[in-house]
């Protein structure tokens, strides 16, 4: 049974209207990532950097990490809490996302491999490997949680997930001490961080992402009709196989295009579409924008989080999902799971 | 000896007093049933003599020593409890289970006598599982591995002996072979045996001494006659019964057709049947 | 009749135990393979010696070169030597942790338990650099002890539910992975790869002193276990079946549970988090000698010390000159026979 219980039925111009302030809180938000950094940057600064160029160090400072850093956390987060989302309402279990079903891993490994077996350096090329990982992860996660009486169930996909991501992980791991070459050419991007990412990289995964986000939107219906079950939704008229696949695609698009930019980053992807669906109800027609929205909002605060926490360290944006996420699946797990 | 009796035994979950203020008597040598409605306190009256929940008040009494005065394993080696569907672990064989009898016996270095083996080869005897001795428990049927946990109760060689609902889910054939065993057990070896059963009919086929609990209270209590009465059934269980008599034994046998009218007996909680909109994930 | 069990000096009241037969058979077996695979061990290496020369060296004889001593002595026997304790501690202490929890699944590592007891050690290390290898089990054992208890607080609803402890456990290991890295950032621990070896598992460079910070706490717990088995029998069977067969629950509990912490506390302060062992190990044990703990308890220790034995040759072998650490091995082999022993449990 998907899971929390909404005690609100919001109409449609409310929830409309909501979607615009979301918006407006994530312009809020990014603008925030961009003026706080390790170098002390006016705002002034920052407007003149945006709007009339003059090649200062500042003005290069914001231009080519700062700025990059703040879309980056927004691509990523937003398309990891749409993944989340999708898969909690195909799988109909409330612990799905695609860093604790090992689909992040997969991907993780296939850049790992790739660099190493293929010597690949280019970052452009991880893309490819990232969703071909995530895909083959993916369809393995899924035979192994759905093996055996009543199908597919939350518990045993999570713990099918659990044991393959630490497969996936140890042989990452194996690789990157064969190789230092290697370790050194991904390490940054190991970390699950969204510092240091260039435009460039990030022009290559934006088709990727918008592609998913564009789809994810389109199943929003067919999704809600799922999430009431496989034979409601049979019974219905759905032929959900269809559903299914065009669901995992999307999936694939948005884990492998979000791990390609930022590396494994944990726990968006349940959080955010939780907190979302106890605002806006059980209609993934309105569940998706507003977990991207929510997911990039969420994504850019836990990076300026790192970034002041034990400044002048910085933490990766994955210890800091990891962090708020870990106890929120500790709770799921101990109160709202009943078998 | 081996005598039970509780004093304003008061037995409770959390803040939910389910036994308040009880007392009985459990008379020695019989075979006493517990029956009642659903969450009408009888498992947990049994898990508080049993020594399984702690009372909020009053006590139990064994020989009318407190049972929580007592040592630990004086006291196992005095009462054994047997609760409702009890699990083995995989690949465990009968011999190895029916061993696990003897624990209140055994110290710190001597963990295996003569006495021992002996007790283990009995209650193997007794409950007819010699040859199944070698065979893991997970491996038997439902009858047998009643039988088998069972004999690892007997091979405790306890004066009382409480067993939770030892007939769920057996089929018929399965039931009576344990309830046989079990009046055997107390004809021929003189054990007390105290159960929990829900079947009225096996209650007053099997046993001497009935106990009829409602909502925590007993209502009635006494010989099979005595408390398998249509007045009784009306106020424990709210159905409207024909009583027999059994033909062969005389004991009352009841056969329910209509529910009463104004019936006191609470609906079950619905607590155990927690619907999806209370936001928790059936899995 | 014949007898099923071999039972050890019926005749003194003193001192009696009961085995399954096939416990003997097993651990001299074991012991023999623990024995030749460490052999193994000793003699690989960038300067290859005889398994005759390894022996003799080890003995105190004369090999006719005297390099051998030294490699052998100084260089080699403690790391196999920690090896082979670290495997028989991972492995009592996953057999406990089953035990305990009637979960074929539990084990240190999917339980946050070595996870705890590392973030605890790194904490150590970060505030006090200079903390002595005697201190930091003593760190890894509360951590290991706060993190089991945690996850038993958190996991446990008044039923027996193997996957939600998992799942717990799961979480837990992300939050305290987070706080390991957290304080690796913190403490500005440079060397990255260097951490990455001790946080994968690695008996790499072990030396005497590594050895000796493990035997004391092997000396006490390893016995410990032993003494402890019948309660985990009784334990094993159910905790209303143990009360009602005398069992004081919550004492012997809280007494193997902390065993089993301790023996972790110690391989992780050792060896960093060798994973799987403590999953493994214990299952392949009751498959050979049956559930009874008196018998599956040393049965799994020789089995555990073999695995990584051999889990660390491989690893030196397999990609020479490159080292693989027996960590990565172990979970290597580990993790699918987690996925396989997940597809066996399928239907439970």
């Amino acid at each position: 049974m998907t899971a929390t219980s909404f005690h609100l039925t919001r109409s449609s111009p409310a929830l409309s209207l909501g979607l615009v302030v979301a918006l407006g809180v994530l312009l809020a938000v990014v603008i925030v990532s961009v003026l706080y950094g390790a170098a002390d940057i006016g705002a002034a600064t920052v407007w003149a950097a945006l709007f009339s160029y003059d090649g200062s160090t500042e003005h290069l400072i914001i231009r080519t990490l700062r700025v990059p850093r703040a879309l980056v956390a927004v691509l990523v987060g937003g398309s990891l809490a749409v993944a989340g989302a999708v898969m909690q309402g195909v799988t109909r279990n409330p612990m799905a996302d695609p860093g604790l079903l090992g689909i992040e891993a997969g991907a993780a490994l296939a850049v790992v491999a790739a660099v190493h077996f293929q010597g690949i350096s280019s970052l452009a090329v991880y893309t490819w490997f990232a969703l071909a990982g995530a895909a083959l992860a993916a369809v393995v996660v899924y035979a192994l949680g759905s093996a055996g009486r009543g199908g597919i169930t939350p518990l045993k996909l999570t713990v099918s997930g659990a044991a393959l991501t630490a497969l996936l992980s140890s042989l990452t791991t194996g690789i990157l001490l064969l190789d230092r070459r290697t370790l050194d050419e991904v390490c940054f991007w190991l970390a699950g961080s969204v510092a240091g990412r260039d435009l460039g990289l990030m022009l290559q995964a934006l088709p990727l992402i918008c592609v998913g986000l564009l789809g994810a939107l389109l199943l929003g219906r067919k999704v809600t009709t799922l999430s009431l079950g496989e034979d409601v939704a049979r019974g219905l008229g759905q032929r959900t196989a269809w559903v299914r696949a065009a669901a995992a695609l999307v999936v694939v698009l948005l884990a492998g295009g979000a791990v390609a930019l930022a590396g494994p980053v944990g726990f968006v992807g349940l959080v955010i579409p939780h907190a979302v669906r106890f605002f806006v109800g059980v209609n993934y027609r309105w569940i998706l924008p507003y977990s991207a929205l929510a997911g990039a909002i969420f994504l850019v605060l836990a990076d300026v989080a790192g970034r002041l926490i034990l400044r002048p360290q910085e933490l990766p944006v994955g210890v800091m999902t990891a962090l708020v996420g870990g106890p929120f699946f500790v709770y799921l797990v101990r109160w709202k799971v009943r078998r | 000896m081996g005598e039970i009796c509780t004093e304003r035994l008061t037995l409770a979950y959390d803040e939910r007093a389910v036994v308040a203020g009880l007392d009985i008597v459990i008379p020695t040598g019989r075979v006493t049933a517990l029956v009642g409605p659903n969450g009408c306190g009888k498992s947990t009256l049994l898990r508080g003599l049993a020594r399984l929940l702690k009372p909020r008040g009053g006590s139990a009494y064994l020989d009318g020593r407190s049972i929580w005065r007592m040592p630990t394993r004086e006291l196992a080696r005095q009462l054994g409890i047997l609760p409702q569907a009890p699990v083995a672990p995989e690949g465990l064989t009968v011999r190895d289970l029916v061993a696990q009898g003897r624990y209140p016996y055994h110290g710190w270095l001597n963990r295996w006598s003569e006495a021992d083996e002996e007790a283990v080869a009995r209650a193997l005897d007794i409950t007819g599982m010699v040859d199944l001795a070698h065979r893991p428990v997970d491996a038997l049927s439902g009858g047998q591995r009643q039988r088998a946990w069972i004999a690892m109760a007997l091979a405790q060689e306890t004066k009382v002996l409480l067993l939770d609902e030892p007939t769920t889910y057996l089929d018929m054939h399965h039931q009576l072979e344990v309830l046989h065993l079990l009046r055997r057990l107390n004809r021929e070896e003189g054990r007390t045996v105290v159960l929990v059963v829900h079947n009225l009919n096996h209650a007053a086929r099997y046993s001497d001494h009935v106990v009829a609990l409602s909502d925590g209270k007993v209502v009635a209590a006494g010989t099979p006659q005595e408390v398998v009465t249509s007045e009784v059934l009306r106020e424990v269980f709210g159905v409207e019964a024909h009583i027999l008599s059994d033909p062969d034994t005389g004991v009352p046998l009841c056969i329910p057709y209509a529910l009463c009218e104004n019936s006191n007996v609470r609906a079950p909680s619905m607590d155990s049947f927690a619907a999806p909109h209370t936001g928790h994930i059936h899995v | 009749m014949r007898r099923a069990w071999l039972v050890v000096g019926r005749q003194q009241t003193s001192l009696s135990f009961r085995l399954d037969r096939r416990v003997p058979v097993w651990l001299l077996g074991l012991a023999g393979a623990a024995l030749v695979a460490s052999v193994l061990s000793v003699g690989v290496g960038e300067y290859p010696i005889s398994s005759l020369d390894v022996i003799r060296a080890v003995l105190g004889l004369e090999t006719g070169n005297p390099d051998h001593s030294f490699i052998v002595r100084t260089l080699r026997l403690p790391r196999v030597l920690v090896a082979l304790g670290i495997g028989a501690a991972l492995a009592v202490s996953g057999v406990i942790m089953q035990g305990l929890t009637r979960n074929p699944l539990a084990s240190p590592e999917l339980t946050g338990v070595t996870a705890g007891a590392s973030l605890a050690a790194v904490v150590l290390l970060v505030a006090t650099p200079a903390a002595s290898v005697v201190a930091l089990p003593w760190a890894a054992l509360l951590g290991a002890v706060i993190a089991a208890g945690l996850v038993y607080l958190l996991s446990w609803r008044g039923d027996d539910s193997p996957l939600r402890l998992i799942l717990v456990g799961i979480g837990l290991t992300s939050i305290i992975g987070a706080l390991t890295t957290v304080m690796v950032t913190f403490g500005e621990i440079d060397d990255v790869a260097r951490a990455l070896v001790w946080l994968t598992g690695s008996v790499y460079g072990t030396s005497w002193e590594g050895l000796r910070a493990l035997v004391p706490w092997m000396a006490v717990f390893l016995p410990a276990a032993l003494i402890l088995a019948r309660h985990l029998d009784v334990l094993h069977l159910g905790e209303d079946v143990a009360r009602g067969l005398g069992s004081r629950v919550e004492l012997q509990r809280g007494l193997l549970l902390l065993t089993a912490a301790a023996l972790v506390a110690a391989t992780v302060t050792v060896a960093g988090t060798v994973g799987f062992v403590g999953l493994i190990a214990p299952h392949i044990a009751r498959r050979l000698v049956g559930p009874s703990h008196e018998g599956v308890l040393p049965t799994a220790a020789l089995t555990g010390s073999l695995i990584v034995v051999l889990a660390d040759l491989l690893g030196r072998t397999l990609f020479a000159p490159v080292e693989i650490p027996c960590g990565v091995v172990t979970a290597v082999i580990g993790a699918p026979f987690f996925m396989y022993l997940l597809y066996r449990n399928r239907n439970n």
